[in-house]
């Protein structure tokens, strides 16, 4: 009687770090919603996703957001467009091309890209990209989005290239031998038969590294600047959502003001846009796995 | 006509070779110039004054104590917090729980929280630990965070560890009349603890480098004490390298590389010791 009391208020503690999960996901959506609310209340909904200007530190405050997003979207564009034709490249020629004991050791060590600490990047990216960006366009400016994006796209290269490999290698060997017995060589193969066949496992693999690019605080924090604009210029300082947040815990913002209200509803914007990416690729993948059973 | 494609598609296929070639080592050969060239700038700024001495307006008098003693509190501290949690959680989605919905919904937001962004914890920290326990930027606020942060990577790798053990075990364990509990306490952790362990070293190493979030909880940028209990305000590493960068003073660049060394040899070698346990297990089933 005593053991099975003892088993049972044992299985309830597990059951409670396992509901602790859970209560992390709302306790976001209360912070978030609750100071959120707050905000909305002073600042219309519409102003926030109309108004071209973010400057609620200035005597003359805007609330406009899309600067902001267009900042986190620009950087976390360039990072994609770095690390989702090299990281699908990386999948192939490891799936396709080289041998397995090579794809055994490379991968772990591709790994290593995604362990390095963001705050190193954005150091690589002031110090070693943009000057020399700078040699190649005279006009960029010392901070700039390209430089951000490019160093967060290394950084996520590993995200893609297992994402995209998990995918390759669930295509089913007969399609490939299939597509080998017809004459088609190894190019041809990956490129009109693996390809459109994991097509969907590479699209969960890009939405999860853009979720993560637009999460990323750091490398933009240092090296994309801090200016608030709506433009699409890669070359020019701006600013993302994530280094608002930044700026502003940096700085002396009493709690109760609207400025702390600002970081909470630029936080829920970030939030919304992370949980609906991470939701479609959640979602593909439940698909994906019913594929081929 | 068709040799003429032969040959193209041939030309293809090799030339694919190479590209695949480039791109794999792309990131890495990028990561080595980055990381000689701090090596250039920081390496002779490692000193036993660099470690052992307060921050300070002065870069040549600069030092990391008050970091790196931040930093090690708050991943002991994290480490207590979410390993016992994660663990545990872990244990009771693979064992205990019934294929329910409601483990079906623990599933999908454990999924979930490992792809919110860290500084939404951050947000989390500064205002459920920070202000309504009242913790303000103290360590303990920190940890609290940070070991939230890091919960779904311990309890995806403990998970994971735990399918691979064989069934087999399980049911030797029951036919000797143990417990659940007993068999999971005395058969099934124990064989699944180096893939445990492996998942551990690599949420802390993740947990190290972050700042952020901590940030954002209100750790504090410029710290010339160290911290001497889990009350105490303090900074890591990461916010001390942080810090140096956004000064516009070429000697605090040199401070930052030379930071930066230090952290990222701490990285790499819990994750390369982390990578040496994976092996090892694989080669064990």
């Amino acid at each position: 009687m005593k053991k099975r009391t003892k088993e049972k208020i044992i299985e309830l503690t597990l059951a409670g770090c396992a509901l602790l999960t859970i209560l992390t996901t709302c306790a976001i959506l209360y912070v978030l919603l609750f100071e959120a609310v707050k905000f909305f209340s002073v600042v219309s909904i519409f102003d926030f996703l109309t108004d071209t200007q973010w400057t609620p530190l200035f005597a003359d405050k805007h609330f406009g957001i899309m600067s902001l997003l267009s900042g986190t979207l620009l950087t976390s564009l360039i990072a994609i467009l770095v690390a989702l034709p090299t990281g699908l490249i990386i999948a192939l020629y490891l799936n396709e091309y080289s041998s397995r004991r090579f794809k055994n050791i490379i991968k772990p060590i591709l790994e290593i890209l995604a362990s390095v600490p963001t705050v190193v990047y954005g150091f690589f990216a002031l110090t070693v990209v943009t000057p020399f960006l700078q040699q190649i366009f005279p006009n960029i400016s010392g901070f700039n989005s390209l430089s951000a994006g490019f160093v967060m796209g290394i950084m996520i290269i590993p995200y893609v290239s297992s994402l995209s490999d998990d995918a390759i290698s669930a295509v089913p060997r007969y399609i490939r031998e299939g597509s080998l017995a017809l004459g088609a060589n190894r190019f041809q193969t990956a490129f009109r038969v693996i390809i459109p066949s994991a097509s969907s496992g590479i699209i969960v693999s890009a939405i999860l590294a853009i979720s993560r690019a637009i999460g990323e605080t750091m490398i933009v924090a240092i090296a994309a600047g801090q200016q608030p604009r709506l433009t699409f210029d890669p070359t020019v300082p701006i600013e993302t959502i994530t280094t608002y947040i930044v700026k502003v815990s940096l700085g002396d913002v009493s709690q109760n003001s609207i400025e702390y209200q600002t970081i909470f509803a630029a936080g829920i914007t970030l939030f919304v846009f992370t949980f609906l990416l991470n939701n479609i690729s959640y979602w593909l993948n439940k698909k994906l796995e019913k594929k081929y059973v | 006509m068709s040799s003429r494609h032969t040959k193209i598609a041939r030309f293809q296929d090799q030339a694919f070779k190479y590209i695949g070639i480039f791109c794999t080592f792309f990131g890495l050969i990028m990561l080595a110039i980055f990381i000689s060239s701090i090596l250039k700038t920081g390496l002779s700024r490692i000193s036993w004054e660099f470690i052992s001495n307060y921050p300070s307006r002065n870069a040549e008098k600069a030092g990391i104590l008050s970091a790196l003693a931040g930093t090690l509190w708050i991943i002991v501290m994290t480490a207590l917090v979410a390993i016992p949690i994660g663990i545990g959680a872990a244990i009771y989605l693979e064992e205990f729980s019934r294929k329910s919905r409601i483990s079906r919904i623990i599933e999908i937001n454990i999924t979930n929280l490992a792809g919110v962004p860290s500084i939404i914890y951050g947000l989390l920290g500064i205002e459920i630990f920070g202000r309504i326990l009242n913790m303000g930027g103290s360590i303990l606020a920190g940890s609290f965070t940070l070991a939230l942060l890091i919960l779904p990577i311990i309890i995806v790798a403990t998970r994971e560890a735990i399918k691979a053990v064989p069934n087999s075990l399980r049911e030797a364990s029951y036919a000797l009349g143990a417990s659940k509990w007993q068999t999971v306490k005395s058969s099934v952790i124990p064989s699944a603890s180096s893939g445990i362990i492996t998942g551990i070293i690599i949420a802390l190493s993740r947990a190290i480098g972050e700042a952020a979030p901590l940030i954002v909880v209100g750790a504090l940028a410029y710290v010339p004490f160290v911290p001497t209990s889990p009350t105490s305000e303090f900074t890591v590493l990461p916010i001390q390298i942080f810090n140096w960068v956004s000064r516009p003073q070429a000697a605090f660049l040199v401070n930052a590389s030379a930071g930066i060394i230090i952290l990222l040899g701490i990285t790499f070698l819990l994750n390369a010791f982390a990578v040496y346990l994976r092996i090892k297990r694989t080669v064990k089933y």
